[in-house]
This record gives C-alpha cells, sequence and structure tokens, in this order.
C-alpha cells in the first residue's frame, strides 16, 4: 500500500524527516508514536501528498506518488486530522457528500449509490440525527465523527489519521477505533493513525512505528515493541508496561519523573538571590 | 453503533433523505422562477420609464416588432429611443450585475473573505489606469461605434489579474492570503500611477474620473456584444467548478484531501471571475456594491451551496442592477443623470451594514 525508501522532508531550511524506511502493506493496522515535534504530522502530510519529498521514494498504491493525480489520490486514500473548521454552513450531509467528489464526474448530478454511501458511513460513525444540522453548529465531537464519516464516504483503501479522536470522550474514541478495527478486519481497509494515546494504540495497532527527532526509532509489532526500554527512550519517560487480564493487550502506566524537575526548578530559585 | 452490520437500504431511509433533497430542488426551482419572471418583467418596465413619455403598448409593440413578430407601423424615433437607447441599456446593465454578481460569488469563495469582491484584487484598478493611458495619450474616437477606452480597460483589467497571479505564486502554488497581498500591492500602485496621469494632464481629469464612477450613459448594443463572449466565457468556467468552490470552501487542506487539484482550479476560476469582472469594468466602469452584497444576501436565502447560489446570485445581480440604473435615471430632476456607480454604493453600503449585522446574530462568517 504504502512503501517508503529513504524518505526526506523538510519546510524551508529545516529538514523534519530524514532517510525514513518502511512499507506498510493492504490490511495492517499502523500506529504512528512518538512525542511532539517528532514528526508524525508531517509524515501524514507528506503521505496524504500535502507535501512534497525532498528526497527518496514514496509509493502509493505501486506507484510515486507525485505521479497520481489529486483526484485519483483521493480514490486511494482519506485523512481524518485533528480538527477541521469549517466556516460555511453547509448541512452535515452535504458534507459527508463531499466525500464522494472524487468518485463523481465533473457534470454529473449526484447518484443514489454516492448518497447511499454517505448515509451508510453516517450511520457506521451514529452521524445519523446529524444529517440535516449545519456543520458549524454542531459540537466538536460531533463535527470530528462528521469528518470520519466523509473519509468513510470517500471508500477509500488507506486511512491516514492525525490525531484524529483526540478530541473524543472516551466512549466516542473507542467507538471509533472499533469501527476502524472493524472494517479493517473485513474490508481489509489500511490505517495509518498518528497518536498520542499510547494505550489507546496498543489496544488497536497491530503495529507501532515509533518516531523520535525525525527518524525511525522502532517499528514492529505491537507485542514486541511496546516495552518500557522503548517508550523510555522514545519519551524520554519511565513508564511500566504490563498485560490487562481481561483482552490480554499491553498497557502502559506513567511514573513520576525522577528528581530533575525538582532540580532544576530549585536551581531557578537559587539564581533569583 | 451497537449495530455494526451495514444496513439495508431501506433502513437507512434514502426515501427520506432523497424526497428531502427533491424540496431543496423544488426551492430552488420556485426561486428560479421568481427571478426568471422578475427579470422578465423589469426588462419591460424599465425599458417603458425614461424623459420621453411612452406607453406600455407601444414598449411591447417595438420589441416584439424586432423579434419578428407583425406589429402596426410604429414612429421611427420611437422605435430607436425603446429599442436602441432603452432597452440595450437595461439588457447591459442586466448583463453586468449578473457578471459582477457571479464573479463576487467566486471571489468570496476563492478567498474565503466575506470582504472580497470582484475588485479586491485589484481588477478595477487595472482597468481604469488601462482607461487613463488611453485617455492621456489621447487615443480617441470611435471604431465600428465602439470608443477603444473599454478595450483599454479589459486589457488594463486581465493585466492586473495576471500581475497578480504571477506575483502571488510561490513554487508553483497559488496561495489565497499571498494572493490578496499581491491584489493590495498591484493595485496601491496601479492607483498611484492613475493620480500621477491625473495630475500630470489635468485635462484628462474629469474623463478618467467619470469613467472611474459606473455609468451606463451611451451605451448600447454594441457594447453588449463587446460584453457577451466574456460574461459567457466567465460564467462557464465558474459554472463548472461549482462543486470545487464548495470544496474549496473547506480550506486548501481539507479541499486538497478530498482530491481538488488545489492550485489548478484555483487558477481557473480566477480566470473566469477576472474575465466576468473585466468585461463588466470595460463596458460600464467601476460599479461597486452588487458583487459584495449580492452573494451575501443570495447565501442568507439560500444556503453557502455554490452552484445555486451561482444561478440565484446572476440573476438577482441583474435585476438590482437594472433598477439601480433606472434610480440613476430618473432620480435627479430635470433629466440629469447619476452615476450608477453612486447609486450602489448609496444603497448597498447601508444594505451591507445591516447584512452584516443580522448575520452575525446567525452566526454566518
Amino acid at each position: 500500500m504504502i512503501r517508503v525508501e529513504e524518505l526526506c522532508v523538510g519546510y524551508g531550511e529545516r529538514a523534519v524527516l530524514s532517510g525514513l524506511n518502511f512499507q506498510v502493506g493492504p490490511g495492517e493496522f499502523v500506529g504512528l508514536l512518538g512525542p511532539n515535534g517528532s514528526g508524525k504530522s508531517t509524515l501524514v502530510n507528506t503521505l496524504a501528498g500535502l507535501l512534497p519529498p525532498r528526497g527518496g521514494r514514496l509509493l502509493m498504491g505501486g506507484r510515486p506518488l507525485e505521479s497520481l493525480s489529486s483526484r485519483r489520490r483521493a480514490q486511494l486514500r482519506a485523512v481524518v486530522l485533528q480538527s477541521s473548521e469549517v466556516r460555511f454552513p453547509f448541512t452535515c450531509l452535504e458534507i459527508v457528500l463531499m466525500g464522494r467528489y472524487p468518485h463523481r464526474k465533473r457534470l454529473e448530478s449526484l447518484a443514489d449509490d454516492d448518497l447511499l454511501r454517505a448515509l451508510k458511513s453516517m450511520r457506521r460513525t451514529t452521524t445519523d440525527h446529524l444529517q440535516q444540522r449545519l456543520i458549524t453548529e454542531v459540537s466538536g465531537g460531533e463535527r470530528q465523527r462528521v469528518m470520519v464519516a466523509r473519509a468513510l464516504a470517500q471508500d477509500p483503501r488507506l486511512l491516514l489519521l492525525d490525531e484524529a479522536t483526540s478530541c473524543l470522550d472516551v466512549r466516542k474514541k473507542l467507538e471509533i477505533f472499533e469501527l476502524l478495527n472493524l472494517l479493517n478486519q473485513t474490508q481489509g481497509l489500511t490505517v495509518l493513525c498518528a497518536m498520542h494515546d499510547l494505550n489507546l494504540a496498543a489496544l488497536y495497532c497491530g503495529r507501532l512505528m515509533f518516531l523520535k527527532d525525525g527518524a525511525i526509532l522502532r517499528d514492529g509489532p505491537t507485542e514486541e515493541v511496546f516495552t518500557p526500554a522503548v517508550l523510555a527512550q522514545v519519551f524520554d519517560t519511565p513508564m511500566e508496561v504490563s498485560r490487562h487480564p481481561a483482552h490480554q493487550r499491553p498497557y502502559a502506566v506513567l511514573l513520576p519523573l525522577p528528581m530533575e524537575i525538582q532540580e532544576a526548578e530549585e536551581t531557578l530559585e537559587a539564581a533569583h538571590i | 453503533m451497537k449495530d455494526y452490520s451495514i444496513s439495508t437500504p431501506d433502513s437507512l431511509d434514502l426515501m427520506a433523505v432523497s424526497s428531502q433533497r427533491r424540496a431543496g430542488r423544488r426551492r430552488f426551482a420556485a426561486a428560479l422562477l421568481v427571478l426568471g419572471l422578475g427579470l422578465a418583467i423589469s426588462l419591460a418596465l424599465a425599458t417603458g420609464i425614461g424623459r420621453m413619455d411612452i406607453g406600455w403598448k407601444t414598449v411591447d409593440a417595438v420589441i416584439l416588432g424586432k423579434l419578428g413578430f407583425s406589429v402596426p407601423a410604429l414612429d421611427h424615433t420611437t422605435e430607436v429611443v425603446i429599442w436602441d437607447i432603452r432597452l440595450s441599456r437595461v439588457v447591459l446593465a442586466g448583463l453586468v450585475g449578473a457578471s459582477l454578481a457571479a464573479a463576487g460569488v467566486v471571489f468570496q469563495g476563492l478567498l474565503l473573505n466575506p470582504l472580497a469582491d470582484p475588485f479586491t484584487l485589484g481588477v478595477s484598478t487595472g482597468a481604469a489606469f488601462g482607461v487613463a493611458l488611453l485617455v492621456m495619450l489621447g487615443v480617441g474616437g470611435s471604431y465600428l461605434g465602439l470608443s477603444p477606452l473599454p478595450l483599454g480597460a479589459l486589457v488594463g483589467a486581465l493585466a492586473t489579474m495576471a500581475a497578480v497571479v504571477v506575483l502571488s505564486r510561490e513554487s508553483g502554488r497559488i496561495r489565497k492570503e499571498s494572493l490578496i497581498l499581491a491584489g493590495i500591492v498591484v493595485s496601491t500602485f496601479l492607483a498611484a500611477l492613475i493620480s500621477l496621469v491625473k495630475s500630470l494632464d489635468e485635462e484628462s481629469l474629469s474623463a478618467i474620473v467619470f469613467w472611474i464612477m459606473g455609468s451606463f450613459s451611451g451605451r448600447g448594443w454594441i457594447h453588449v456584444g463587446f460584453l457577451v463572449p466574456y460574461v459567457a466565457a466567465g460564467l462557464a468556467l465558474a459554472a463548472c467548478h461549482h462543486r470545487e468552490l464548495d470544496l474549496l470552501a473547506l480550506g486548501e487542506e481539507q479541499s486538497e484531501h478530498l482530491g481538488v487539484a488545489v492550485s489548478k482550479v484555483r487558477l481557473r476560476l480566477l480566470l473566469g471571475a477576472s474575465l466576468l469582472t473585466a468585461g463588466a469594468v470595460a463596458v460600464s466602469g467601476v460599479i461597486g456594491f452588487v458583487g459584495l452584497v449580492v452573494p451575501h444576501l443570495v447565501r442568507v436565502l439560500a444556503g453557502p451551496s455554490h452552484g445555486r447560489l451561482l444561478v440565484l446570485s446572476a440573476l438577482s445581480g441583474a435585476l438590482i442592477l437594472i433598477w439601480g440604473d433606472v434610480l440613476a435615471r430618473i432620480l435627479l430632476p430635470g433629466g440629469q443623470e447619476l452615476p450608477v456607480g453612486v447609486v450602489t454604493a448609496l444603497l448597498g453600503g447601508p444594505f451591507f451594514f445591516y447584512l452584516l449585522k443580522s448575520r452575525r446574530a446567525r452566526g454566518m462568517w
């Protein structure tokens, strides 16, 4: 699905990602983890085609990404970002129908099939009741679910998420991931999600990629790489990893930071005198 | 989300949604009908109003006669006044109104800026500069009944637009922020040049000022003929991309995610809107507020969907400018005319303020 070789990306003078190599096969469910500024969002933006790579190769569906038209890209992949402001008062159904744009011909009117797909994805994300509500007037969580619905209406083979569920409550978060998991299992939807919630990632992702300072630190099956050693190295934070008795998935518990913050604060106080 | 099974079409209420959409289409058709009828009636009424008192029957007779129906013979002067002077002017006002309103819809959607109008990016200043240059150089006369001024305005407008686009390109992309900035830079510079022309050549002052104020006075079928290709091409370009306009309204990032080739589409839409604006400015001068207020007004009534917005705005713009021109013709006693640009600004300003106030309450823009 995705094949990345020696990928380098940057803004202006600053290189953000350098020398990335990885592949994501069809039907994988990959979590992208790493501290702030590690390049997660940059990677998602690059994979989405919004940021042209500076070097290396980026293949999607077997073809170089830059050789695909915007339309073709949108048929292959859909993207959900952390928050998507909409300033015009479209109804939520109209927003979801926009997901059908890459599949429609220019002057063709809306087919029943398009409408049906839009309605299905609204049902899947429990946003049915929002159909005629204005996107400018729904809550942040509702809007985010409408955005997921729009991405699903796009009928993509790859779904890229960048902190897509961060602003949702626990229940909604789980619902979205259950749904993604189901689509991944039943329809082979490939999912790549950049996220901060370690335990959510460990719960649903079959594979984890840890990014730090623009490079991949570890990449492998969740069982193997979700370890205290790796987590401590990536996040500079001591953590304990256990296996939950009910679902047998690993989960991490934060441990208090060693004395460094306190020590730094004391030095600072001393400096005042 | 307890039930993950993919529901059958029935349970998804495809019927209900379809019928809602049908109702929406019916409302749109009704609005279309009302505006269309209004336009037809306005065309006749506006042609009947003028300094020379002519009855409606005569107006009908002249128009029908020209359209090939057999009617009793008419006085030649009356015929000329109605057909060549008044009707051509009313038609021109309608076309210019439609162009400006449609261009306003495109510019507002493209720049995501409620204050954008057809002249934001300097098209009007470019046109005015073209005219100022011709006036200063003393190019006058008339070719086939058309003075060279419209041509100068058109070239000025299109060249300005091209300059703005070139200046705002950053590594092959057209960003809306840089478009607005480049527009301001270019039009400020051109405005300075116009002032220079005015100060160097005092004789041209009144001609330039008069042209900039915008008027349909003395325009005829030749101007209609001049404008029609630009209106047709501009409207076609805009209409072909109405769906992209909807998506662009979500912002650059989201529209690219959804498959819009943002820079390419922006360029085409800019071209369309510039053709509309340049054509309108070339034949009538600068007529403000129509392209700013009409899209806002229609958006309040018809929602943000650009396909409908374009059609309804074009019709409303035509209607409004036809009556604006009637006011310009009859407002002053003694047969003197006001520049129609002054009328639209006088009426449009306060109305726009009212619209903004009432819209803020509704949480739109």
